[in-house]
């Protein structure tokens, strides 16, 4: 038999549809692929009881002629979505414990369409971060480094926050897993390990029972090892929620039926403001890579302006730690987590929360809290806001040219452990492309584009129109299928 | 904008944690204001972008707030609420004392 690890999405549900091999058989594999995977710190929570469990249902399911679209697909769960009776952590030591009584939307949505959780992923410690160093659970390590990732002089960062998901989908130990994307924390690990990575626009999953970052950019979305497996997850991850104030009630279209491999006559944008300094000359050769691809296919490349992108990181840091530092007011000792006495209740407070967050949340509560004081609200905050339109008020403009936007995802590949840690801008650039579609709230992809000369994956990023998963999903799948087939990671060898 | 900017310095640090919260050792707190001095310097680029007649944009998602009825839709399980705390006592959160 094949491995069964080694399966798309879309193949693995073909196989359990002509009884090629069970649910359970499926899952037993990726539980053993878990198991020894345990070196790359990619899990923090192991939940094979219930992916036995689910897979058995999945099974009797299969049986009786009712199975979902995700019917027996094991899954990673990155741990900042609450999932019922199983410890979701952030990643963070002040959740110590945590059992939510409650699944998140996500979970649900996933569970009700047949999914099986084999647990739950590693991050960046509340998603603040880009390279999954932040974790108080420790490095989750990329399946780039080497055949034993463990041994390597140069352990490479798998990307963030969603490190856990990125390596999982792209060691063959989860055959897709939940990120969520708060500035680039989908699309800058799925270019880092080789694996398609989408952020809906905002409003399209539902942001209920996931722990929050920075709310008015939180998205969640697929990490998967194929544009149609990305496709297929959206599906099920997608649609109104009346549990979330910002959910989008419109209708969910079918997203797999979007890849036509049709992109004849479609403009796409080339944003000339994205040539950014000091970009590897290797950067731009996969960018123009891409620009082929899309024009053999028949599209059309238009270069465009998106002037006020040199701000957009510098926006995002002001928005997400405000946005930061008001979401976690809410760990304080009392209600859930970790608790550190003291004299008396401000003391309990300040005790828990100094020991409770690592340094980098640290840093962005306290910075969100300065740009709120009084006296520095306008000054910075506000003016934040007002960029921000600028920002999204250039995409709106760029659409009147063009269909869709192709860019690189990150500006190198991926680096490695304890390289870009002394300071935490040169860190924060990491997210220097994707960072302009969070503010605007659009969907973007990463697809792998093949690899650098450093022998790495790079991924190219597609941004669309609100609502226009279709086109990206779309494109993306040209793109895919122009990049040909993907060596697997030296882990895997 | 520079003008409303000052400097942060350890006693500005301080009171920007007890703001927060989030006890910082005084032996941090130096360093501390260096690294938020760093970012703060960084963002103060946003100063150059003409922002004239700009509204803030607070919402990304081009829709009003919905409304619902103003009825109780959900509860009913202290059990549940209580669940993961720390110090719980008869269906309430316990605190130290607040009140001599």
């Amino acid at each position: 038999m094949t491995n069964l690890t080694h399966l798309s999405m879309s193949e693995a549900l073909d196989g359990l549809k002509k009884r090629e091999f069970t649910a359970v058989e499926l899952t037993e594999e990726y539980v053993k692929a878990v198991e020894a995977a345990r070196p790359l710190n990619a899990f923090i929570t192991e939940t094979p009881e219930i992916a036995l469990e689910q897979a058995k249902a999945s099974d009797a399911r299969y049986a009786a002629g009712n199975n979902g679209p995700m019917d027996g697909m094991p899954l990673g769960i990155k741990d900042l979505f609450c999932t019922k009776g199983v410890l979701t952590t952030a990643a963070s030591h002040i959740l110590d414990g945590f059992k939510p009584a409650y699944e998140s939307t996500i979970t649900a949505n996933l569970f009700r369409d047949g999914a099986v959780m084999l647990g739950k992923l590693n991050l960046d410690e509340f998603a603040m971060g880009s390279a999954n160093i932040t974790s108080y659970y420790g490095p989750v390590l990329n399946p780039w480094s080497g055949k034993d990732p463990a041994a390597e002089a140069r352990k490479l960062v798998p990307g963030g926050s969603s490190g856990g998901s990125a390596a999982s989908v792209s060691g063959r130990f989860a055959i897709a897993a939940t990120g969520t994307d708060t500035g680039g924390s989908i699309r800058q690990p799925a270019s880092f390990t080789g694996i398609v990575g989408l952020k809906p626009t905002y409003g399209r999953c539902s942001r209920w029972g996931t722990v929050a970052f920075a709310s008015s950019l939180d998205q969640a979305g697929p990490m998967t090892r194929t544009v149609r497996d990305a496709a297929i997850m959206l599906q099920s991850m997608a649609g109104f929620d009346a549990k979330d104030s910002t959910s989008v009630n419109m209708p969910v279209p079918n997203f797999e039926a979007a890849l036509t491999g049709d992109i004849r006559g479609l403009r796409v944008g080339i944003p000339k403001e994205y040539r950014v300094e000091g970009m590897p000359a290797e950067i731009e050769r996969v960018w123009q890579q891409g620009i082929e691809w899309l024009k053999a296919a028949g599209a059309v490349p238009v270069e465009i302006s998106l002037p006020h992108t040199k701000y957009a990181l510098a926006t995002y840091y002001v928005v997400a730690p405000a946005e930061c530092s008001s979401n976690l007011a809410r760990y304080d000792g009392v209600r859930f987590g970790l608790r550190v006495e003291g004299k008396d209740l401000q003391e309990m407070y300040e005790n828990t929360r100094g020991e409770g967050f690592g340094k980098e949340v640290r840093r962005r509560i306290m910075i969100g809290t300065y740009v709120l004081s009084a006296g520095y609200y306008d000054a910075y905050y506000l003016k934040a806001q007002k960029v921000r339109a600028r920002i999204a008020e250039d995409f709106t403009k760029a659409y009147e040219q063009c269909d869709i936007i192709l860019t690189p995802t990150a500006p190198s590949t991926a680096f490695a452990i304890g390289e870009k840690q002394d300071d935490p801008i040169a860190m924060y650039l990491n997210d220097v492309f994707t960072v302009p579609a969070s503010l605007a709230g659009l969907p973007g992809i990463s697809v792998p584009a093949g690899l650098a000369s450093d022998g790495l994956p790079l991924g190219l990023q597609l941004i669309g129109r609100p609502f226009d998963e279709e086109t990206v999903l779309r494109v993306a799948g040209v793109m895919e299928q122009a990049a040909g087939s993907q060596p697997l990671p030296p882990f895997c060898r | 904008m520079s003008q409303d900017k000052a400097t942060l310095d350890a006693k500005t640090v301080a009171k920007i944690a007890h703001l927060a919260r989030i006890k910082v050792p005084e032996e941090e707190q130096a360093h501390l204001a260096e690294e938020l001095n760093k970012l703060l310097g960084w963002v103060e680029q946003l100063g150059e972008v003409d922002t004239d007649g700009v509204a803030p944009m607070t919402s990304v998602a081009a829709q009003t707030l919905r409304r619902r009825p103003d009825q109780v839709t959900d509860g009913g399980y202290p059990d549940a609420v209580v669940l993961n705390a720390p110090d719980a006592a008869e269906h309430f959160f316990s605190v130290p004392k607040v009140v001599e």
